[in-house]
């Protein structure tokens, strides 16, 4: 499995289904601080931003865990945690550049995004398809896609 | 579990709080949302109390199905005694407050007494706090949600609050959460005002259990295809509330000029497609939001382009919008809409009864009934946008003689203006009706005349009736869950079948307020939506209870009958203009003057209303007085109220 969750914000509508989906899924409980995807808001502003682990190749929170409780599973293309390991300091929680990883205070135990071992709830759900579950190098090619086609926009707007 | 979800109740003269868990018993008897307020409003309130004073309870809920493993489990209720009609006070509002309530541990909050200075009340986890509200009483309904915010410093918290205008007790102020989302009607923000309650800000980190998760989740999945499959809520999810005005004036049922005509002319700069390309071109192709759970996402966002307000960002705005900036005071301009929607929102006033009773009063300006002088030189004439917005400010800070009268709301205004200007007012029970033309509509009229609040379009609106839906496809629609094979009629300009409708979609809508979902979630807009059929499943999945439709009817029909109990002990009587079940003599004596050909010229027959008042109060199990026979309330368990049991 070679497939990683691409979050494109701007189509967020902000209604947080991703995260009640992904605690019923994981904790079979509704509750916002069991879900591994939170989506940031500026309300004033319209804006909603969909956070979860983004599965590093080089994972900050592996590099910082004192006791080498995080790993990455090539098989599986993410960032795991070995509970039998952890000892549940949140140095993760501190040094991972994009709030990926959470500590959940009701089981005590920081948690992060399984990608569904393959089926991502999240993604399921998503109606406006926010958050996709694409292979690593389609990301790029939307991306240009995207860039491209705004400046060509940009290039026909000039010529008229 | 949700079932575990408690009510609080607060009293803000005292500081005291009681917690208390909601018997099964009781559940089983109201569900949850507006069906168990109901009850606690009853049970909590006595004869004659004074909307205004500290007897009055205010509740606060969320439905039985919030926040859990269900689409769009986001609405809010809130309850209290009536300041604007003297009646049953009752308002419903999106966004993520009641989740966040359920969260935090609650599924109702009854607040009575009075604070004796600004308060605002915050709940986290159960624990419940009465904080000074000094720094923030003032503020704009969204300046006061991020200050509460900043002040505990998490930027999670969800406020319900109060702007302006339910501080100065405008009698139709609002209670807001988030940018737009309002619970509007009936002047629940003027009760918060008098009890000198800002807010009232939750954050809920507690399990909401569900009794069979998985199944939940799976079931889920087909009841989201069912809802965003109807081509009603795509279009929704793309041009918002605002689409339903496209329709409606173009057949003529949009009231124009206060009540004067039925179709607002040469208003294509506020159709729903060009506000569409206004927020578009303020905030990009991604521009709709929607509320907790929801993928109908109806919710627009814009930035106003030019004038006075330019740049200022909003959401909205909602058909209603369209309606009260722009139809009924005649002023067609997009910019008005999009600015007047801004100004209620952040004044926290509601929407619908603001530019309803301004252009009311515009009518009366042109009458010759109200002056100049008492305009204090505005000159409110049809069409005078400036006059319209500049009202809107007067009216929330009770400005200048009229402002200050008409905030009181409509009757009390029509009895300080005199002159015959109470005939002018498009009202029931006090409240004014929403834009909508209901002359060529009879079920539409008896939806209005009977709705729990006063002249309201979601309380038992057959909107579906519009559609010309064939026979077959009507009856496979009402009924079930109870079998109905009396008359029913394609044809929406006719008096046959329509009580039965009115009543069907009266029992729907509030079964749908005790869920805690929303009404474009079910029969309302498109005819294949989930109703009592689709939600013994959820229910179960969820919650464990085991319903059939017929029981979420009866729990429908017993909370409805709850709401009537409340109207009748507070004065409703049926003929009674100002109180009762019926219209403004305008309905019955002006015929409509545009529209389609079919509209042109209707207007209500009188005698035909209340040969269906009488079919609707009989099916409701009332009796010609439309109060409730001995053996309805006893086949509804009611005989005992209030019963105290919560």
């Amino acid at each position: 499995m070679d497939k990683v969750l691409m979050i494109n914000h701007e189509k967020c509508t902000g209604c947080r289904l991703c995260e009640l989906v992904c605690a019923v899924k994981h904790d079979g409980a509704s509750n916002p601080v069991r879900s591994r995807i939170r989506v940031m808001k500026w309300e004033s502003e319209g804006i909603y931003v969909p956070m979860a682990c983004q599965q590093c190749e080089d994972a900050p929170c592996a590099h910082g865990c004192p006791t080498g409780a995080l790993h990455r599973n090539e098989e599986m293309n993410r960032v795991e945690i070995d509970y039998d390991v952890c000892i549940g300091c949140r140095t993760c929680v501190s040094v991972c550049p994009f709030g990926g990883m959470t500590f959940n205070p009701i089981d005590r135990k920081v948690i992060k995004c399984d990608l569904c071992d393959g089926d991502p709830q999240c993604v399921r759900f998503c109606e406006v398809k926010a958050i996709e579950f694409v292979a690593p190098d389609d990301v790029g090619v939307m991306r240009k896609r995207d860039a491209a086609l705004k400046r060509s926009s940009a290039c026909v707007e000039s010529a008229a | 579990m949700a079932l575990d979800r408690k009510v609080a109740f607060i009293n803000l003269t005292s500081g005291e709080t009681e917690i208390k868990s909601i018997p099964l018993d009781v559940r089983k008897k109201f569900l949850g949302g507006r069906g168990l307020d109901a009850y606690l409003l009853f049970n909590h309130t006595k004869e004659g109390c004074d909307p205004l004073g500290p007897d009055n309870a205010l509740i606060i809920s969320g439905g039985i199905l919030t926040a859990t493993c269900a689409s769009a489990t986001a609405r809010t209720h809130i309850m209290a005694k009536s300041p604007l009609t003297g009646l049953l006070g009752s308002a419903n509002m999106g966004g993520f407050f009641a989740p966040e309530l359920a969260w935090a541990g609650f599924h109702h909050l009854v607040i009575t007494g009075k604070a004796k200075k600004p308060v605002y009340i915050f709940i986290r986890n159960q624990e419940i706090e009465i904080r000074d509200a000094s720094a923030i009483w003032g503020k704009t309904t969204t300046d006061t949600q991020w200050a509460i915010r900043d002040e505990l410093g998490d930027q999670e918290v969800k406020s319900c609050v109060i702007g302006p205008a339910g501080e100065n007790l405008v009698a139709f102020a609002n209670v807001m959460t988030g940018i737009k989302n309002a619970g509007g009607r009936t002047g629940m923000g003027c009760v918060m005002g008098a009890k000198n309650l800002k807010a009232v800000a939750v954050r809920g980190t507690l399990d909401i259990k569900l009794a069979h998760p998985m199944e939940a989740l799976e079931h889920n999945e087909g009841f989201i295809k069912q809802i965003t499959g109807a081509k009603v809520n795509q279009t929704q999810g793309t041009l918002g509330t605002p689409f339903i005005w496209g329709a409606t004036n173009s057949w003529g049922g949009v009231r124009t000029r206060n009540f004067q005509y039925n179709q607002c002319e040469n208003a294509d700069d506020i159709e729903p497609e060009r506000i569409d390309e206004i927020c578009e071109e303020t905030m990009g192709p991604h521009h709709m939001t929607g509320c907790f759970g929801c993928q109908v996402h109806c919710r627009a966002q814009y930035k106003i382009p030019s004038g006075k307000y330019a740049g200022k960002y909003d959401e909205g705005p909602e058909y209603t919008s369209q309606g009260a900036f722009g139809g009924e005071p005649d002023c067609k301009s997009a910019v008005t809409v999009l600015a007047g929607n801004h100004l209620v929102n952040q004044y926290g006033m509601d929407n619908l009864e603001t530019g309803s009773i301004i252009a009311w009063a515009m009518e009366l300006y042109e009458e010759g009934i109200l002056t100049r002088e008492q305009t204090d030189g505005l000159d409110l004439k049809f069409g005078n946008d400036d006059a319209l917005l500049e009202m809107v400010e007067r009216i929330c800070y009770r400005k200048g003689w009229l402002g200050d009268v008409l905030a009181d709301g409509g009757i009390p205004a029509s009895d300080k203006i005199g002159k015959k200007s109470f005939d002018y007012l498009i009202q029931v029970k006090g409240m004014n009706n929403l834009h909508s033309d209901e002359r060529a509509t009879p079920a539409l009229a008896l939806n209005i005349a009977t709705a729990s609040r006063g002249s309201d379009h979601l309380r038992s609106r057959p909107a579906i009736d519009l559609y010309h839906l064939p026979e077959k496809v009507l009856r496979k629609i009402y009924s079930s869950p109870i079998p109905y094979d009396g008359p029913l009629s394609s044809e929406h300009t006719s008096y046959t079948g329509k009580p039965w409708m009115v009543f069907w979609q009266e029992n729907c809508y509030m079964a749908v307020d005790c869920l805690g979902i929303c009404k474009y979630h079910t029969t309302f807009l498109g005819a294949t939506l989930p109703n009592f059929e689709d939600w013994p499943k959820v229910i179960y999945y969820n919650t464990g209870l085991e319903m059939t439709p017929e029981e979420i009817w009866t729990i429908a029909e017993r909370s409805n009958m709850m709401e009537r109990l409340f109207n009748l002990r507070e004065g409703l009587t049926r003929n009674d203009v100002r109180k009762g079940d019926t219209l403004n003599h305008r309905y019955f004596d002006e015929p409509c003057r545009r529209g389609a050909p079919d509209v042109i010229g209707k207007k209500i027959d009188r005698k035909k209303f209340n040969a269906m008042l009488d079919e609707f109060y009989e099916l409701k199990g009332l009796d010609k007085n439309g109060v409730p026979l001995k053996k309805t309330l006893e086949r509804l368990g009611l005989a005992d109220e209030p019963s105290g049991l919560l």
